[in-house]
């Protein structure tokens, strides 16, 4: 292993960055709905306030495998999301990882299932129409996230993620990271496609029975969502060329404009049924998408 | 270690989440309860959220009378609320019964069911005072943080 793994792991844009960033993106997320709504908002340490009043709390206590597992599914998903902001590209030029991008889709994935087997684990009926509402959403979803990838892959000609990484005036790369974009709302589970927790509908949807410690990694997990999913498309609209520190004021600013724009989104809008959803991912933003993946195949074909 | 205490503390001040139970309210402190929420008083900027299960929640804030059908359900939610928990009993029916008094329905007042922490008379009582309530019932919480004796919940 050597010094630079170690530095993207645990430093920049691992844990030292991510976990303060994900308190930070949810505040950001919190505040402009609450500005949206002339609300004046919860101060800026509210995210680590909840965090460490969780952490403080005495859980009910569970036998057996349950409370393994119960436990093990928002370890998962914060370790998956700790990986996978690690290997994002923002240094160009072979520093830290020089992973795949398929490698990213996976780890990206992760809270997704975890979040689907929690609910199918506690037991309660919440958190099981929240599983299905999820894991419906995801299957939605997720087609047009892999066609954005494969679009942007094809135009880069790899699926190394140094190589998707920086901006390319290509229009195939362009409308890959727009449909990123138009993803991230699912993935995050937010307005308009927050279906999966709807508060007035199912309580919290698969956390309804998760109290204490582990409430809070679900909650730092969701934070690292936002960093890693948010990070992903600002690595790839980044200029190439320039300092490294350049690219990590960048990549940060990036990221909080993303933030911005998609809280934004989330407080204008309100929450789309289930088959509203499937209907808008697989029936328009899934047209688009194959069509960009066939255009910049064959354009990469003929060329 | 001190230094950690004091920043339980301070994040069970500052991050009070309260859960809503009606038992047999008239709606009319409930209304009071979601009007805190609204943008005129926004109770968020003080960190109060509204949860939707109680397993996420520190402050119970009961209104109603407590008939008799929801004197179980008071019990399980009591219980399903980790410890360190606070209870605000919101209005004068929590506390005295009100006009429900000596109703052959009404099994109140609460406290003598579950130990209640702060009282918010009134009928209903004023957004203000709802807010303030809440606010007093978190400083009850985090100065006594968890009991010695607290044990978990027992499993289903």
């Amino acid at each position: 292993m050597n010094a630079s793994l170690l530095i993207h792991f645990l430093l920049f844009p691992g844990l030292l960055f991510a976990v303060p960033a994900s308190w930070f993106y949810v505040w950001v997320e919190r505040k402009s709905i609450a500005r949206m709504q002339r609300r004046i908002g919860p101060p800026l340490l509210q995210p680590f306030y909840d965090f460490v009043k969780l952490l403080g709390k005495r859980t009910p206590s569970r036998h057996g495998i349950e409370a393994v597992l119960l436990r093990l599914w928002p370890a998962m998903s914060v370790l998956s999301m700790v990986g996978a902001i690690a290997l994002l590209p923002v240094f160009p030029g072979g520093r830290g990882f020089t992973g795949d991008a398929v490698v990213l889709v996976t780890l990206l994935e992760v809270p997704s299932i975890c979040f689907i087997l929690a609910g199918f684990t506690s037991g309660s009926i919440f958190g099981e129409i929240g599983a299905i509402r999820e894991a419906v959403l995801n299957v939605a979803c997720n087609a047009v996230f892999l066609l954005s990838i494969v679009t942007i892959a094809v135009t880069a000609n790899t699926f190394q993620l140094s190589g998707i990484a920086g901006v390319s005036w290509n229009p195939g790369h362009w409308i890959g990271v727009f449909g990123i974009l138009l993803c991230i709302p699912a993935k995050l589970r937010f307005n308009p496609f927050s279906t999966a927790n709807a508060e007035q509908e199912i309580y919290s949807g698969p956390l309804t029975e998760y109290a204490g410690a582990a409430l809070a990694m679900w909650e730092l997990s969701h934070g690292l969502e936002w960093v890693a999913l948010t990070g992903f498309v600002a690595t790839m609209v980044v200029p190439a060329g320039g300092a490294w520190w350049l690219h990590a004021i960048l990549f940060v600013a990036i990221s909080f404009v993303e933030v911005l724009l998609l809280s934004t989104f989330a407080a204008a809008t309100g929450r789309f049924t289930l088959e509203q959803s499937i209907r808008f991912y697989w029936r328009w933003a899934a047209i688009l998408a194959v069509l960009a993946v066939a255009t910049t195949a064959y354009v990469r074909f003929l060329s | 270690m001190n230094l950690l205490k004091r920043l339980m503390h301070r994040s069970r001040l500052k991050s009070p989440s309260i859960f809503h139970l009606n038992t047999g309210s008239c709606n009319g402190c409930d209304i009071e309860l979601v009007t805190c929420l609204s943008p005129r008083y926004d109770v968020e900027q003080l960190g109060i959220h509204l949860e939707g299960s109680p397993r996420h929640a520190d402050i119970l804030c009961v209104t109603g009378p407590v008939t008799r059908n929801t004197l179980e359900a008071v019990k399980t939610i009591y219980s399903q609320v980790c410890e360190p928990k606070a209870v605000v009993a919101l209005g004068s029916c929590p506390g005295s019964c009100n006009v429900f008094a000596g109703s052959p329905v009404i099994v109140g007042p609460l406290s003598k069911y579950i130990p209640v922490d702060v009282y918010v008379p009134g009928c209903p009582p004023h957004p203000d005072a709802i807010v303030a309530g809440i606010q007093r019932a978190a400083q009850i919480l985090a100065d006594r943080g968890v009991p010695e004796n607290a044990k978990g919940e027992p499993q289903r």
